[in-house]
């Protein structure tokens, strides 16, 4: 497959060689479970016989890499975790896809500390992103049939399309990116700052504070 | 005061008479607060004193006070499942402090997980290394100075 991929332009033949590879990769697409924390339960429940979406789409949960072709991040990623992810995804044969399932997987989520991973997109490329605390069974459904839909689009013989917008650029430095919520949060030596305070009497910081609001106007 | 904890107490003041620093009772939970040599010694005999008969050691963790001159109290749960009864034991220290693996076993992974995350080294311990931080980790994560999102979280992945 390797040579052959990507080489050829747009006919009858390799677009219906296309479509018919596209259509064996979304039909037998074999998740591999890298549950990492709560939203496993959530994909549990896909796989079981309330929800069965599983069978329905030709999957079937795999635990070995080598046998599967989806990873499915559920769950929080730690930082010690972060290298077993990446070995694992790294052993997966190709073709494959990644979908990032719980805010977690995606951004880090709440967990913005010193331990969480923040998003698995920072060590392996995600395909397809379902969020939710967890998302439930029918959000992890619509993204399986979402990377379908992006599976079945995939050019495999044809060659690629080329990047219509020339000028755009790629983020020069995707990691220094803030996002809002770290703004203006109270650092450690915030807290140290504070810390020999009487904890009964009204921190120094609130009368500080206090005094800088607007008064109330009379009417 | 419970009744066999009262004879604890009591035994363990006899014992150890000025390295106890004080007896404290807050809803029914009694902490004894002891100098930092005595450690050892201590447990040793709360455990094998039939009157104290501490079988089974909860926990083993730690408090950081930053600005304190010994900044860290180290807290010792215990249990007695004959007597049922329950003690807790403290001590400032400042980084360094007896182990209780050799008196319980169950101390040997509490040591580690709070020499992980507070730097606390327990000297006597058979195993020290970190438990749940991976190996290469820098910093104690628990203690109070140390930054929320961690040391190399200046823009960098993580």
């Amino acid at each position: 497959m390797g040579v052959l991929e990507n080489k050829f332009s747009d006919n009858l033949i390799t677009t219906t060689v296309d479509s018919l590879i596209n259509w064996g990769h979304k039909t037998s697409m074999w998740p591999l479970i890298m549950g990492t924390a709560c939203c496993a339960i959530e994909m549990m429940a896909v796989g079981y016989s309330r929800f069965d979406v599983l069978e329905r789409f030709g999957m079937l949960y795999r635990f070995s890499p080598r046998q599967s072709d989806v990873m499915l991040v559920t769950g929080t990623v730690t930082k010690k975790m972060a290298p077993v992810v990446k070995t694992i995804y790294d052993q997966m044969s190709e073709p494959k896809w990644v979908i990032a399932v719980g805010s977690c997987a995606i951004s880090g989520n709440i967990y913005n500390s010193y331990s969480t991973l923040q998003g698995v997109d920072r060590i392996i490329p995600v395909d397809v992103y379902v969020p939710g605390c967890p998302p439930i069974p029918e959000a992890i459904t619509y993204g399986i049939m979402e990377l379908q839909r992006q599976i079945e689009s995939g050019r495999r013989l044809r060659k690629k399309v080329p990047v219509t917008d020339v000028t755009a650029q790629p983020h020069e430095n995707v990691d220094l990116i803030r996002r809002p919520g770290r703004v203006g949060m109270p650092t450690a030596q915030d807290y140290a700052a504070h810390l020999d305070d009487d904890v009964l009497s009204t921190p120094s910081t609130y009368q500080q504070l206090e005094g800088s609001f607007p008064k109330k106007s009379d009417d | 005061m419970q009744e066999s904890l009262q004879i604890v107490v009591q035994r363990v003041q006899e014992k150890f008479g000025e390295a106890v620093l004080g007896v404290t009772e807050f809803r029914d939970e009694v902490t004894v607060r002891v100098k930092r040599e005595v450690w050892r010694e201590l447990h040793e005999f709360l455990k094998l004193d039939p009157d104290c008969n501490f079988n089974l050691c909860v926990d083993v963790t730690a408090a950081d006070y930053p600005l304190r001159d010994q900044r860290f109290d180290i807290v010792c749960h215990m249990l007695s499942l004959n007597k049922a009864h329950r003690l807790r034991t403290k001590a400032a220290t400042d980084e360094r402090i007896a182990s209780l693996a050799p008196v319980w076993r169950t101390a040997n992974w509490e040591e580690r997980e709070t020499y992980d995350l507070f730097g606390v080294v327990f000297e006597g311990h058979p195993d020290l290394r970190r438990i749940m931080m991976p190996e290469d980790w820098e910093g104690y994560p628990l203690r109070k100075d140390y930054p929320l999102e961690g040391y190399d979280s200046q823009g960098l992945p993580g």
